[in-house]
């Protein structure tokens, strides 16, 4: 049985080409991206190439990191059926350390005034007066002096470095013990995985909300939704949840993961199916509350995203292809085991995802001066090579099955 | 038959077979009831009438009696509504979504949950039909062709998405528990001897024969309706809490409602699981199918729940401060320091603090600790819906109408006249009714119970 991932000359080079297309496309962008008509050069800031490193950097990032909270969430529920693709999801969450980076790079570059995607990172916003102390300060902005104890450099900065280090302190750990477990076997080292993954939820289960509002809420200062961390997180789930599958499929046709059987997949397939819907959810509770009350200070959130820069039809085709298309052509048995189907249907969420999290940070940051061009899909591209790229590399290191988990037994019997 | 890993734990203990299943399940029905039975059915009948009393009261003088003034104009009513549509949910939960995941646990607790599901419903319909004031009247809420006049429905309003969420899922709940059923009312049947036994329990299932045939369609059912009824755990409360959310009140207008009051329902519903349990498995004699493992599952479910509910309250707390709106910051405020900040501590205390002790295995493994903590838990989601209504509604926008709420006898009275109910149809519904699915049972009993799980683990070695 081979169960040694072997990463081929050809695949790897195509990573390497998504990858040359997107730093192409970066650099091509920082030379091209210029102030739109009517907008000074002094304020234009490059913004819509440093929001399309955005909205990659998070996408990405997101898939690695729910990669992880799925993994923790295996063990927490003491679930057998997945330890069959276990390597699998495990090697997705090995984006997660790089992700990361680039999120904080990109951070860090709006705290060195770079861009300005964060306009609340402005230290002149919160002075009431000029240097004088008379003067009041044009640019003063009382909301967000409300925020200052939030938005407060050092206190931005130790939430951020928190997330990014403990996330990746628990990804790492559990992919040490994951190895571990299969040189030692027994039940100790599972046992003790379960703790860590618990505590791994309760911090994630904060920090994934608070990091929502601090990297992309954030985006629109003066807006606020409590739902808004758990919208963030289904959407980052299920955009977890495709990558997985797409993975397992592909080394399914490569000859690959033959314990793996149609119940396995048809259980992703169910996981995919439940996290469209969750998000749905997400998604429409938000909108439908806000939209009902029309209350200004929430309403101009999707006024921007509907009415005024020309969002309004991404907006609802992003609402049909997340929503719409897995409900239709998951619905049935058969459509969650047949491969031709699951990758139709991942493919077209994997992209809706994507315009989900473009549709959270270009109206707020671009705003009217929105495109989907070439700037836009080569940088994808190469987010998506650089992912590929770390995923396969991460696959081929280690056995694609694990040999020696409590549940192997009862993962490979896994039929019904 | 399924392989199961040796690591997990028996779910049936002892050395049961098939039949000494139904024996354990099928006595407490032709056996005597013991006088603790009848103690405790005779209690909550007293409870059940004196609310009938109070009752009748209130729709004989108007709703006047109550507690609720111009300011305070939602009180106990809708706090006891929300509350017990909230236990509901566990049921729902249990037998939909844990039969989705496949949670083998949920076979010896399932029935009862589910037939939790539906007295709880019946309480929470009381207290809708009743608030309306002329509750003989209450037939214009659903959209009936109208011959008194234009007037129809007011299809924007949630108060009328509650009308059709709530009936739907009584209706599926119903059907779902009753479906359940069949087969055990069958089995029942099949061993009375008193030829009412017979008649009753033959009417009752339907004329269930037990072949493949019929296995086969009552499979199928099942999954239909667990597919029906899985989207009806999120809908119902999720409508429930745009009862508050689509109006413009601060403190109530907040997104996060939806799915946090999902998750706060869940959270009581399992609470109240708990408690009847506990009770049903010691008079019963139970405590080879309703096992530890069981009790700390579901003590896990409620850390999980209680933690959702503790990041939500924290979120609330978190944006009404960061939104900047005066408004929210003064909503909240006043819930924790105002005139009411005793619920408020108590809502904290009994959701979100106290079920942390659940993180110690002792604790969680623990009977009496669970029984105790499983009624702070419903005391604590109690006060949740009363900090949500009656401290947000006696300071509103308009200074003039401040008011305090007070409670008449009739309000507690009502009250505590549905928790007479609800336990006089489970206690009549544990004796007559069997409280453990055991056909469901059967099918796990090779893969879980403790006898073949340690001779797999011998022959394995």
């Amino acid at each position: 049985m081979n169960n040694n991932y072997t990463f081929t000359n050809k695949t790897r080079n195509i990573t390497f080409g998504l990858m040359a297309i997107g730093l192409v496309t970066i650099i091509a962008g920082f030379l091209t991206d210029h102030a739109p008509e009517g907008v000074s050069h002094e304020e234009y800031h490059q913004t819509r190439i440093w929001a399309n490193l955005l909205v990659n950097g998070w996408f990405f990032m997101g898939i690695g990191l729910l990669a992880t909270f799925f993994m923790a969430l295996q063990y927490v529920a003491e679930v057998a059926w997945s330890v069959a693709v276990k390597r699998v999801y495990e090697a997705v969450s090995s984006y997660l350390p790089i992700g990361a980076v680039v999120m904080v790079l990109i951070l860090v570059a709006g705290q060195l005034h770079l861009h300005h995607l964060y306009h609340w990172m402005d230290a002149d916003l919160y002075k009431e007066f000029l240097e004088d102390g008379v003067t009041p300060n044009p640019k003063f902005d009382e909301v967000l002096k409300g925020k200052e104890g939030y938005f407060v450099p050092w206190f931005f900065w130790l939430r951020t470095s928190i997330y990014v280090v403990i996330w990746c302190w628990f990804q790492k750990g559990f992919i040490k013990n994951s190895i571990e477990q299969d040189l030692q076997g027994g039940t100790k080292i599972h046992y003790k995985t379960m703790g860590k993954a618990a505590s791994f939820l309760v911090f994630f289960a904060v920090t994934s909300s608070t990091a929502a509002w601090d990297w992309m809420m954030s985006l629109d200062p003066h807006w606020f939704s409590t739902m808004y961390g758990w919208y963030a997180f289904s959407g980052m789930w299920i955009s977890a949840m495709i990558t997985i599958i797409l993975f397992v499929i592909y080394l399914k046709r490569k000859g690959y993961l033959p314990q793996v059987n149609d119940s396995h997949i048809h259980d992703l397939g169910k996981w995919v199916f439940a996290v469209s819907f969750l998000w749905s959810y997400l998604w429409f509770c938000q909108f439908m509350l806000i939209w009902y009350t029309n209350i200004p200070e929430e309403i101009i959130y999707f006024q921007d995203r509907l009415h005024n820069f020309g969002y309004m039809g991404l907006m609802w085709t992003v609402f049909a292809m997340n929503f719409v298309f897995p409900m239709i052509l998951l619905m049935s048995r058969d459509a969650k085991r047949n491969y031709v189907f699951l990758v139709i249907v991942g493919c077209i969420i994997f992209i809706g995802h994507w315009l989900d999290v473009y549709m959270m940070v270009m109206p707020a940051t671009v705003q009217g001066n929105h495109h989907l061009g070439w700037m836009e899909l080569g940088t994808a591209l190469g987010f998506l090579g650089l992912m590929l790229f770390i995923v396969h590399r991460a696959l081929s290191k280690r056995s694609l099955m694990v040999e020696k988990h409590p549940y192997l037994d009862e993962s490979i019997h896994h039929h019904y | 038959m399924q392989h199961e890993s040796e690591i997990r734990e028996p779910l049936i203990l002892g050395n049961k077979s098939y039949h000494q299943i139904t024996e354990d399940i099928v006595k407490p029905i032709e056996g005597k009831a013991n006088k603790y039975w009848y103690i405790l059915l005779t209690v909550s009948i007293i409870c059940f009438m004196w609310g009938i009393g109070c009752l009748s009261y209130t729709i004989g003088t108007g709703i006047g009696v109550w507690g609720s003034n111009n300011g305070v104009d939602w009180a106990w009513d809708i706090t006891n509504f929300v509350w017990w549509i909230g236990i509901g949910h566990a049921g729902t939960l249990i037998s939909a979504v844990l039969l989705l995941f496949r949670q083998k646990w949920r076979m010896a607790i399932n029935r009862s949950a589910e037939a939790m599901t539906i007295f709880a419903v019946m309480c929470a319909a009381i207290f809708v039909l009743l608030h309306t004031g002329r509750p003989w009247l209450d037939y214009w809420l659903f959209p009936l062709p109208n011959t008194f006049g234009s007037l129809w429905v007011n299809f924007n309003s949630p108060l009328l998405w509650d009308v059709f969420a709530v009936s739907t899922y009584f209706s599926i709940s119903l059907v779902f528990w009753y479906t359940g059923l069949v087969p055990d009312f069958a089995m029942i049947r099949d061993r009375a001897i008193k030829p009412w036994a017979k008649k009753f329990y033959g009417i009752l299932s339907f004329g269930w024969g037990g072949s493949a045939r019929h296995w086969s369609r009552f499979e199928e059912v099942s999954l239909v309706l667990a597919g029906l009824s899985t989207p009806l755990v999120f809908s119902v409360h999720s409508i429930v809490s745009m009862d508050f959310a689509t109006s413009v009140v601060p403190g109530w207008h907040t997104t996060i409602f939806p799915p946090y009051f999902v998750a706060g329902a869940v959270f009581s519903g399992f609470a109240m699981v708990l408690t009847l349990l506990l009770i049903v498995r010691k008079i019963y004699n139970l405590e080879n199918y309703i096992t530890i493992k069981h009790i700390e599952y579901m003590n896990i479910v409620i850390i999980v729940t209680g933690s959702i509910v503790g990041v939500a309250y924290l979120t609330e707390l978190f944006i009404s401060w960061y939104s900047g709106v005066e408004y929210e910051q003064y909503a909240f405020l006043n819930r924790a320091t105002g005139p009411y900040w005793w619920a408020y501590a108590a809502m904290m205390t009994c959701n979100v603090i106290s079920p942390q002790l659940f993180w110690f295995k002792k604790l969680r493994t623990n009977l009496m600790f669970t029984f105790v903590m499983s009624i702070i838990v419903n005391i604590g989601m109690w006060f949740e819906r009363f900090v949500i209504i009656v401290p947000t509604l006696c300071r509103t926008f308009l200074p003039a109408t401040w008011t305090m709420y007070h409670p008449t006898f009739v309000d507690i009275g009502i009250f505590t006249g549905t928790i007479g109910m609800f336990f006089t149809f489970f206690l009549l519904f544990s004796r007559y009714f069997p409280v453990i699915a055991q056909a469901e049972l059967k099918s796990i009993l090779k893969s879980s119970g403790q006898e073949f799980k340690t001779k797999a683990a011998a022959n394995h070695h």
